[in-house]
């Protein structure tokens, strides 16, 4: 069976970058990046980390690199298919503010 | 037991097939949950862009310290798991025995410090019921943001506790010899759910500990 074994030095390399990652996504919520009142810029600096660290797990840790080309379709659709699901509902509630489907019931209820 | 290829089901041509197929399935279910935990964290931006300041206020609550701790150690256990998984590629039985034991003694350090939280939510009254209570006008709607931090935390903690028990089976089975450079598809399966769920709390840790902690 041939099966890429991995170097024990990039794992511990990739390790290291997870951390430093870490540390910089606890570092730059402390800064108020900008964006308004939802903070966007926060949310996409916060959440391109946490897309760039996925990357490296699934990558190096989960063996994508060295896998398959139909493990890469398989992937590659899973996350298509994500894509789908987050863009299509997200862009409908975003640009749908004359629609009360949200209403500020916290702040009704209470009276 | 000896014999060549006594691991090889009787549908597959030879372990390299079985090994594939295995794989791939393994990856079709991790699909699954990435649609599972994908509907979640829509949610989660659905109602966190209508309700931007009670999330904050709630997200203030969560302990950043233990959050960030918890990631570290996740992060430390995929380490230990591709070390495993490696481990078993090379036919190492005692490099198979450390890295799963470390892997699961990382794991039960998570669930215990995510018990630790839990408990401290508790005392604060902040889980979401009738002893809820948060001195502010959107209480609410705090409310609901601690309803998705404990379903989703709670999601992620049960896959946990599933991990856990795989690599309580992974142990006694490398114990027993039965993972050797020919045959050693359970590690390497077990490996890709444990790194899935390390990337579930990668998105998790950001969105529900960091939101808007500047404000």
């Amino acid at each position: 069976m041939t099966q890429h074994v991995v170097p024990t030095r990039l794992y511990v390399q990739i390790f290291g970058a997870l951390l430093a990652l870490t540390a910089l996504t606890v570092l730059v919520s402390f800064f108020d990046l900008g964006g308004g009142r939802l903070h966007y810029a926060n949310a996409v600096a916060a959440l391109t980390i946490a897309v760039t660290k996925a990357t490296l797990v699934m990558l190096y840790f989960m063996h994508v690199r060295w896998s398959s080309r139909l493990t890469w379709v398989f992937v590659g659709a899973g996350l298509f298919w994500l894509l789908i699901l987050v863009v299509l509902t997200l862009s409908d509630v975003f640009t749908r503010h004359w629609i009360p489907a949200l209403p500020p019931w916290g702040l009704t209820s209470l009276q | 037991m000896p014999e060549p290829h006594a691991s090889v089901a009787h549908q597959f041509d030879d372990a390299g097939q079985q090994y594939q197929a295995s794989h791939l399935g393994m990856w079709t279910f991790l699909i699954t949950e990435i649609m599972f935990f994908g509907g979640l964290f829509t949610l989660f931006a659905v109602y966190v862009s209508a309700y931007g300041e009670a999330f904050a206020e709630g997200s203030k609550h969560l302990d950043l310290i233990l959050g960030t701790t918890n990631t570290a150690i996740l992060i430390g256990s995929s380490l230990t798991m591709a070390m495993a998984v490696r481990s078993a590629q090379l036919g190492r039985r005692n490099g198979q025995l450390l890295f799963l034991s470390l892997t699961l003694l990382l794991g039960l350090a998570f669930l215990g410090i995510k018990a630790v939280e839990y408990t401290h939510k508790f005392e604060q009254h902040l889980v979401p019921g009738p002893n809820f209570s948060f001195p502010s006008p959107v209480a609410r709607n705090v409310q609901l943001f601690f309803s998705f931090y404990f379903a989703m935390t709670g999601m992620h903690a049960l896959h946990m506790v599933v991990g856990v028990v795989l690599l309580t089976i992974l142990i006694v089975q490398a114990w027993r010899g039965r993972y050797t450079a020919d045959y050693f598809t359970p590690v390497e399966v077990s490996g890709l759910y444990w790194h899935f769920v390390d990337i579930v709390w990668i998105f998790l840790f950001p969105l529900l500990y960091l939101v808007a902690r500047h404000a």
